[in-house]
């Protein structure tokens, strides 16, 4: 393993896109940083900037106003960079799939990596799920 | 012409600073992990931060803004950083004397990095970036003049002179300034002037992540964000020395002198982590008053002691 991909997979920083979520899943992202579980051990970080991320964590279901948003923060940040979906509703779309505004889960608009199912996902899930994308990498 | 060129990028210059800066940086996260009981990252960790944003990611330029001045200045901010590391650096190091007057060329390459962050922010043609660098030149406003005040103070101090040795020197011989009521007064005004010199939290409005979305530095990614860490690095390691070396008695490597000179610097250093850790981020106006007001204040009392001779 080079020193790029190895320095890659030690400090995945993370830019969180809530779309239509019921505020559950952001609760429990919070939940990850408190010191219970601190993902600082494993040199994960949230930034503000999309310019600055390597992950992009979306949660929540995808509604028509909120995909070309979407689309824009993807092509907002530096490649190479993964994409995550939290939730149900970012996996499948959830209890919201079948309602009118709904714009498709997250893999039909941009590239997934990683999936976390559950409603809300438990931040043990997370940071499983993160572990296990840096091992990919 | 070798000799200077190995002073300023490998030892002291931008290398070791480098080094020590990114040693000084993990040691900044942990402690602040440990404050808020969590354990906080590995040793390495802002050395993989590093090579990651310097190899592994792309760059990404402005649509609307001046790509030249985008990319020069975090370079132009490395080398004024640099440039200032090997001043503070060689006298405390024993490798030259320094010349006459280096504490003031001082407080002009200190300014370098601040002033370049701004260029390049405004460069970048973002909205957010263009409040973040407003706010980081009202900073630099308030601030300055506490610092300059407290540079004349030091130098009075030392009956006037003009030169860092000299100064660490004379320290040596007749005991620390901080050993006065007026070296404790300007020793604290010092600390909260290099705080905001580093833009740490009670000061970081320049960039503050959750409102302005990290402000100035917004539109940096890649290799140019890594030059802005670098950069930051550096200043994370000489402020504190910098300290050390007019306040707390110099730096003195040489015996049993090397321990005491490595405990100054942590000192200052744990110091700037726990005032960062305890208080929350003021607002703009806030800090131009608390800097503007109290802090010339407070160094002007100072200067009051030494005359009376305290």
């Amino acid at each position: 393993m080079g020193l790029k991909s190895f320095s890659l997979k030690k400090s995945l920083w993370v830019f969180h896109f809530g779309g239509a979520s019921c505020n559950n899943c952001d609760i429990e992202i919070l939940d990850c940083l408190t010191p219970r579980y601190d993902v600082e051990r494993f040199g994960i970080k949230l930034v503000g900037s999309p310019r600055h991320a390597d992950v992009l964590l979306v949660n929540g279901s995808i509604n028509k106003r909120d995909k070309p948003r979407l689309l824009e923060v993807y092509d907002q940040i530096a490649k190479p960079a993964f994409v995550v979906a939290f939730g149900a509703c970012g996996c499948t779309g959830g209890i919201f799939a079948e309602g009118i505004t709904f714009a498709g889960p997250v893999d039909t608009i941009i590239p997934v990596d990683a999936y976390i199912p559950g409603c809300p996902p438990k931040p043990e899930a997370m940071l499983s799920a993160l572990m296990k994308l840096a091992e990919t990498i | 012409m070798a000799e200077q060129l190995f002073y300023f990028f490998i030892y002291p210059g931008m290398l070791f600073a480098g080094i020590i800066g990114i040693i000084f940086a993990w040691a900044d996260r942990k402690v602040t992990a440990r404050v808020q009981f969590r354990q906080g990252p590995p040793v390495l960790q802002p050395f993989y931060d590093f090579i990651k944003l310097l190899l592994v990611k792309e760059t990404i330029l402005p649509k609307n803004g001046s790509v030249i001045f985008f990319l020069l200045a975090p370079v132009l901010g490395l080398f004024g950083a640099t440039a200032a590391a090997v001043i503070i650096l060689m006298p405390a190091l024993g490798l030259t004397s320094g010349f006459r007057g280096d504490i003031i060329v001082l407080f002009y390459l200190l300014a370098i990095p601040t002033l370049m962050f701004i260029v390049g922010a405004l460069a970048s043609g973002n909205p957010l970036s263009s409040v973040g660098a407003s706010r980081e030149i009202k900073m630099v406003l308030s601030y300055e003049l506490s610092f300059i005040l407290i540079i004349a103070g030091v130098i009075l101090k030392s009956e006037m002179t003009l030169q860092l040795n000299e100064i660490m020197a004379l320290q040596q011989s007749q005991g620390a300034f901080i050993a006065s009521l007026s070296g404790i007064v300007m020793f604290i005004a010092a600390l909260v002037v290099i705080q905001g010199k580093a833009g740490m939290v009670p000061f970081d409005m320049a960039e503050a992540e959750t409102e302005l979305a990290e402000g100035i530095f917004m539109e940096y990614s890649g290799t140019a964000y890594a030059i802005i860490k670098y950069t930051k690095y550096i200043l994370l390691f000489i402020l504190p020395v910098f300290i050390a070396e007019i306040f707390l008695g110099g730096l003195h490597f040489e015996g049993i002198h090397i321990l005491w000179s490595i405990l100054k610097v942590l000192l200052v250093l744990v110091l700037m982590i726990l005032i960062r850790n305890t208080n929350p981020r003021l607002k703009i106006g806030q800090a131009m008053r608390f800097y503007l007001l109290w802090i010339n204040l407070l160094v002007i009392a100072g200067l009051v002691l030494h005359y009376i001779g305290i």
